[in-house]
């Protein structure tokens, strides 16, 4: 049973490594302030899942795994409400509209 | 093993760069974003050197709040157009200050006898008359409680330090302009749900204190984050500093925290002494008070001297 969670737990993080790494490449290679921020949400909300999954299968207790949820669900909920704000200023700031 | 020290090989490696980058950074703005940067990467590096208390309060103090007042500091500047570059002498001169600094104490850390001499054991040792599980806050609240004291007059001092700057007639007004409530803001719905999460978590942080990583300064951190999201969106407004309310519960940590030392003299034979069996009590009462004051001191630096007129 160790073993099954063990290698789930490998494949959720290496899974979650690869949204940050698509999502920093994205960061990094996208033309212009909404595409970016697609980019980056992307990599924070399922990354960070993924991350999230694979060590809540290795902790395997109630209240740990309440906390890593709670620490993913709050990271949604900034990201979403931060990349809200920056799209509402980059919109704005755009020139001609 | 291998893996543990790639891993810290690379975090030195993030802990330079982020340095480099927050000194060489075109702008102040810059300069305080990439400073956040390199206080989160180096309250990574003290998890891995296993002191989760000094990663908590470095996360939420040196990257959090004063990330916050530094990038305040460089609107502030923006604004006033006063912007300026030091000039070559004051930056040469800050530059070889800094690298005696740095080659100081890499000469100290460098020169530790092996094993390094550690009060961990004595720390460890000396735990159970008070009643608690973390040794750090063995340390902050009972071994060496006058440093504490001290510290949280010194965040009094600055907060008048910060007040002083307000102009006669203001004195006693509201910090910083309104902020107007706009419903359809994003910032108004985190405003609105994130605070009553978020007061929790830091009432968390303060109660596993006693037995686990966290206390007072995180705890109140976090509250001061919670009271100052809902100020910038609007919700609520800055009290203006004249209120005794908010001047009591700025006092109100720190002075508890004086009665109980004194008090020490009379019941325990010391300044700062705790009588025996009332130890833990009488260190939650501190902390918990001193995280509110905390809490209130925070916001109040975070939101600056008095800009508007006070209250007639």
């Amino acid at each position: 049973m160790s073993l099954v969670r063990d290698i789930l737990t490998v494949l959720s993080v290496t899974a979650g490594a690869f949204f940050f790494l698509a999502g920093t490449v994205g960061l990094l290679r996208f033309p212009d302030t909404l595409t970016r921020l697609h980019a980056l949400t992307k990599a924070d909300n399922l990354g960070l899942g993924l991350v999230v999954l694979g060590l809540a299968l290795q902790t395997w207790s109630g209240p740990a795994v309440l906390k890593l949820a709670v620490v993913w669900l709050l990271a949604l909920f900034s990201g979403a409400t931060v990349a809200q704000l920056i799209a509402h200023r980059a919109r704005d700031d755009r020139p001609g509209e | 093993m291998t893996m543990g020290l790639l891993l810290d090989f690379f975090l030195v490696i993030l802990a330079l760069a982020a340095g480099w980058w927050t000194i060489g950074a075109k702008d102040s703005f810059g300069a305080a974003v990439a400073f956040v940067a390199y206080g989160l990467v180096l309250a990574l590096i003290w998890v891995r050197i296993a002191a989760p208390d000094v990663a908590l309060t470095e996360a939420a103090i040196g990257a959090g709040l004063t990330g916050g007042m530094l990038i305040g500091a460089s609107t502030r500047l923006e604004s006033a157009k006063q912007a300026t570059r030091a000039g070559g002498v004051t930056r040469r001169l800050a530059i070889a200050l800094s690298a005696l600094v740095a080659a100081a104490l890499a000469l100290a850390v460098l020169g530790l006898p092996h094993p390094p001499p550690s009060l961990a054991a004595a720390a460890m040792a000396a735990l159970p008359p008070t009643g608690l599980g973390n040794p750090v806050t063995g340390v902050l609240l009972a071994y060496r409680a006058v440093d504490t004291l001290l510290e949280k007059v010194v965040l009094i001092l600055a907060l008048l330090g910060t007040w002083s700057l307000a102009p006669d007639r203001l004195w006693g007004g509201r910090p910083g302009r309104k902020e107007r409530r706009n419903a359809a803001s994003p910032l108004t719905l985190l405003g609105q749900v994130l605070p009553p999460i978020g007061i929790v978590i830091g009432l968390h942080i303060l109660w596993v204190g006693a037995n686990e990583p966290g206390g007072a300064f995180q705890g109140g951190t976090i509250l001061a984050a919670m009271w100052m999201l809902a100020v910038m969106a609007g919700l609520v407004d800055v009290p203006a500093i004249s209120r005794t309310w908010l001047r009591l519960l700025v006092v109100a940590g720190p002075g508890l925290f004086l009665i109980v030392g004194l008090a020490g003299f009379v019941v325990a034979g010391g300044f700062l002494a705790y009588p025996p069996g009332f130890a833990k009590p009488l260190i939650l009462l501190v902390e918990v008070v001193l995280t509110l004051s905390v809490a209130a001191i925070l916001l109040l630096l975070l939101a600056g001297p008095p800009e508007r007129e006070p209250p007639r």
